[in-house]
């Protein structure tokens, strides 16, 4: 009796020591990364190329998402507004929701769809083949090489696919709405114009950029402690930390999108 | 070979997303470097409820201008908004402010009625004649208290 209550109090305080370890490890990743900006040459080229990877192959897929997420609330808006007969609302509705909310968000879950689970997976098979160990060893910090271009290039790609989403989504909305169910054109895009302020636009970009922060730096931290986090460090290890670092980043990024939609409203 | 085209197609992808960028900020946000020249009139109004900064100004249903400031007097228990028009907006000093709302749900905006003396209100001078916002419960509320007083 005694002993199983020994053992169950056991039981929780190392499930709360583990979560506390893991958060500490994945606070020290990011401020390692971070402090890498000072003192070091800044890694240009190796920063060009996760450009590519995150932002401009990424770009595809934001547009054929974006161009759909944009004609469907349309649609959904336009069947709404129409029973109070406020069609011409359709345009600042489409664009409202879509700078606000919808855009930053469903780019990101693309990113860590495309880029998020490819990154966690690289990074923990180079930990699982022990490259990070050789790269210490001819004395290449990994933090400054392979860590840093990576989160930078999220911090600047991300917005900019927000920005193709919104623009994208936007045109979605005006073939469903302008095109296909005949709302006056003048009144869609005025109708924008007249209800987005800079500070839509601005929290649009201050979520994304924040969501590109996170996503890597999760990906990046599941992937680099694989040996530490994963019971088996082979390939079900890697699997196990790629679905981790995938429902993490995204579950933080809805977490970060309140934070951030309660501060500027 | 290979570098440059690498390069080529991260440089296409910024400029793109810059011009996406640009595109929501300036058209769509109306944000723009240069801002017309302008001028200031004061206006005070025993009742602004509903009026917001940033709301618009309108002559004939055509903007001139927007409210950058409501403050309350703290002697007379007013409200005193701070109008910018647009420079080539002139206006004389028997012009009527007045606050209405667009549509029965919309927002509050500031209907001005030309007047029509010589005189012209130059910055910092006030507009007498205000109206102020008409408030829905307070006609129901008048007109209750009244039909009780008749019976």
């Amino acid at each position: 009796m005694f002993n199983s209550l020994t053992l169950t109090i056991e039981s929780i305080g190392s499930v709360v020591v583990r979560r506390i370890e893991s958060a500490g490890r994945l606070g020290t990743f990011l401020a390692q990364i971070v402090s890498r900006l000072w003192g070091h040459k800044f890694p240009l080229g190796e920063t060009i190329k996760q450009l590519h990877f995150v932002g401009a192959r990424t770009v595809p897929l934001i547009l054929i998402s974006g161009l759909f997420t944009g004609m469907v609330i349309a649609l959904q808006f336009y069947d709404t507004l129409i029973r109070f007969g406020s069609v011409e609302l359709l345009g600042a509705a489409v664009a409202m929701s879509l700078i606000r909310e919808l855009g930053p968000v469903m780019a990101a879950l693309m990113v860590i769809a495309r880029v998020g689970s490819a990154t966690c997976a690289e990074i923990g098979i180079m930990r699982n083949e022990q490259q990070f160990d050789a790269l210490d060893c001819m004395a290449i910090d990994s933090y400054h090489y392979i860590m840093l271009p990576r989160l930078i290039a999220a911090l600047i790609a991300v917005p900019l696919l927000t920005a193709l989403f919104d623009v994208f989504g936007i045109g979605g909305g005006y073939i469903v709405g302008v095109l296909i169910h005949g709302v006056s054109e003048g009144a869609y895009l005025t109708g924008m114009a007249d209800t987005i302020v800079w500070n839509d636009v601005l929290m649009g970009l201050i979520k994304s950029t924040l969501f590109g922060g996170v996503i890597l730096w999760i990906s990046l931290a599941k992937g680099f402690y694989l040996h530490i986090e994963q019971k088996n460090a082979g390939a079900e290890g890697v699997s196990q930390a790629t679905t981790n670092a995938v429902v993490l980043s995204a579950v933080l990024m809805l977490f970060v999108d309140y934070i951030v939609s309660s501060l500027m409203i | 070979m290979k570098r440059m085209n690498l390069n080529f197609i991260v440089g296409l992808f910024i400029i793109a997303g810059m011009a996406a960028v640009a595109y929501l900020s300036v058209t769509i946000a109306g944000v723009s470097g240069y801002s017309k020249d302008n001028y200031q009139l004061v206006a005070k109004f025993s009742n602004s409820s509903g009026l917001k900064k940033g709301a618009f100004i309108e002559i004939a249903g055509v903007k001139v201008g927007k409210v950058t400031n409501i403050v309350l007097d703290k002697e007379a228990f007013e409200s005193v908004a701070t109008f910018t028009f647009d420079d080539d907006v002139a206006l004389s000093e028997d012009t009527i402010a007045s606050i209405r709302t667009a549509g029965i749900l919309g927002d509050k905006f500031v209907k001005i009625s030309p007047g029509a003396t010589d005189e012209m209100l130059s910055s910092g001078d006030e507009i007498i004649e205000t109206e102020s916002s008409i408030s829905i419960e307070e006609l129901v509320s008048k007109y209750m208290f009244n039909s009780d007083d008749k019976s």
